[in-house]
């Protein structure tokens, strides 16, 4: 992978900021043309340093019932493929929301999205434990979401200053 | 019963004026203007605000862990008077590395109640009644009030947009009389945000000299400059036994309730504040020096990523006013822009006041910060960038809408 440069990353900041902020708002706050940012996002894009622009919803605002799991799972790795391909076979269950290969006493971390209990439940002793080499799982539903993607969900007064000061 | 009647004996008294026991300079002083508008944006919801004159990050996690340690630590006891010996030697070796300006940590250098104090203390130490004090404007809102209270005559000297808010030697000339004894000095400006490069202080310096004059330079906003380093005029030759360098860990640091700042110079007049020091308020609160420490320490790469962020914010908000078709010089320091509204036809009083009615814009009127403010609105861009668009939109609306009323 090739590094990004002090520009790419100012970009990259103001963009993880707020998504929607506009080239030439950017092209402003950084001092050159909006050429250059666009040519910037275009390379990122491409390099899928950026992968996508999307929303963080704070779902409970909607009172439904979803329901999120974290999932620890513990697996055999295979000869010559490690843990990729079973990794593979996880991942792209459209109900896996993330998945990471971790360090310590268990291999994988599933994030999972469910309408209930049930979905999640059936989504574990269906698909992940049939994986042959799916060895042991275990379940966490997720009860309450404080901060997510470095978002406090609560409602949080974080400016604290007087709105007039010398 | 009784709790009744003592309740109207207290307000029958209330009623009575007692302004004629007060001190009669304390009587006289006007409340501040920023008072004075705070008041009526509070009345307000809804508001986008760039009246704020302090940071919008907070202090950095491990400064206030600092302060949360020594607290747990138990070291919450009365400090040397001076400040801890270790913050003193911290805030040397910075000036030193930052700003070449070398100060003994055990006689040069005092720690105080935020920068005000010092500025206080350095005014009380020097000012004997009648004496002329020499303040650049418009500025920071306390100088001249605190001139007064001292006993002595603030001289307003009247700064230019067409010469970027700097001081000029003519002007400084003008205002010389053998009563001058002392010159405040702001820079990076607020309210301007204005600089003064080492070439723009010069010939400033050889009127110092010639005119026997004291400078007390607030330097508060130091570390907020944009493409050129900060000048301290205590650098220029000859100027550091004649200069108090005023500063604190307000606005770099973004540690403004924390209350913390200090003062440099010559031993004779660090000791004459220290004497007014130990009197009024003993130390500075002790917590708060550990937690400056701390950001002295290890806290300098904060301060970095803080600037970077304001001149990002610093060039939409200049760009912005000068699209609306309002004057703005470039501001090089602190995190004001001082956009002229004179085009509009009204004072800054009645634009700040009806942009925030008809906009829901708080800016602070250029006025309150005394000769040269009028015609100009203090805007803070210390605050996010959606806020800083979004105030930019409303503006430019409203000065669209005076133009064709």
């Amino acid at each position: 992978m090739t590094g990004l440069s002090e520009f790419q990353l100012k970009v990259l900041a103001l963009l993880q900021e707020d998504a929607r902020t506009k080239p030439e708002l950017i092209a402003t706050m950084l001092d050159v043309p909006v050429t250059e940012v666009n040519e910037a996002i275009a390379a990122m894009e491409k390099d899928h340093v950026i992968v996508k622009y999307a929303t963080i919803v704070n779902w409970s605002k909607l009172h439904d019932e979803q329901v999120t799991a974290l999932i620890e799972v513990q697996i055999t790795p295979e000869r010559g493929r490690g843990f990729d391909r079973i990794a593979e076979m996880i991942y792209l269950h459209p109900e896996v929301k993330s998945l990471y290969l971790m360090s310590g006493a268990y291999d994988l971390q599933v994030e999972i999205e469910g309408n209930s209990l049930k979905e999640v439940a059936s989504f574990v002793s269906n698909k992940l434990s049939t994986i042959e080499a799916v060895l042991s799982t275990k379940t966490y539903f997720i009860l309450k979401k404080y901060k997510q993607d470095g978002i406090i969900f609560a409602e949080y007064e974080s400016d604290h200053r007087m709105s007039v000061s010398p | 019963m009784i709790r009744e009647a003592s309740l109207q004996l207290s307000e029958a008294v209330q009623q009575k004026s007692m302004n004629s026991y007060l001190n009669e300079s304390v009587r006289d002083i006007k409340p501040s203007g920023i008072r004075r508008f705070f008041d009526l944006v509070s009345t307000r919801k809804d508001v986008i605000t760039l009246g704020v004159g302090e940071p919008d990050f907070v202090t950095p996690w491990h400064v206030r862990e600092a302060a949360v340690m020594s607290l747990e630590r138990g070291k919450t006891q009365y400090t040397s008077n001076a400040g801890l010996i270790e913050l003193r030697e911290a805030i040397s070796n910075y000036l030193y590395s930052n700003f070449d300006v070398g100060y003994e940590p055990d006689k040069e250098i005092l720690v105080t109640v935020g920068g005000s104090e010092a500025i206080d203390l350095a005014l009380r130490a020097l000012i004997s009644p009648g004496d002329e004090i020499l303040i650049p404007e418009p500025c920071y809102i306390s100088y001249s009030p605190i001139t007064v209270l001292s006993g002595g005559v603030s001289v307003g000297i009247e700064t230019y947009a067409k010469d970027n808010f700097k001081l000029t030697a003519d002007s400084l000339l003008k205002a010389i009389t053998p009563k001058s004894k002392v010159l405040i000095l702001c820079y990076p400006s607020n309210p301007t945000g204005g600089i003064m490069t080492y070439e723009d202080w010069e010939p400033i310096a050889k009127i110092v000299e010639e005119k026997d004059l004291i400078v007390i330079s607030d330097e508060i906003y130091a570390e907020l400059t944009y493409g050129t380093k900060h000048v301290s005029f205590a650098t220029l030759p000859g100027m550091k036994d004649r200069t108090i360098l005023v500063s604190g860990f307000a606005k770099a640091f973004a540690m403004t309730g924390w209350r913390l700042g200090y003062a440099c110079g010559h031993p004779d007049f660090i000791s004459a504040m220290l004497k007014i020091h130990q009197y009024t308020v003993m130390c500075a609160p002790s917590m708060s020096q550990y937690a400056a420490l701390e950001a002295l320490t290890n806290g300098l790469e904060e301060k970095d990523k803080m600037i970077d962020s304001y001149n990002q914010r610093r060039r939409l908000v200049v760009k912005g006013f000068r699209e609306i078709g309002l004057e703005c010089h470039e501001p090089q320091g602190a995190f004001y822009a001082f956009p002229s509204i004179a085009s509009t036809g009204l004072t800054s009083e009645e634009f700040a006041a009806r942009l925030l009615e008809e906009a829901g814009v708080a800016a602070v009127p250029g006025n309150v910060f005394g000769l040269g403010g009028e015609g100009h609105l203090r805007c803070s861009y210390a605050t996010s960038v959606s806020a800083l668009t979004e105030a930019i939109d409303r503006i430019g609306n409203f000065v669209n809408k005076l133009k064709q009323s």
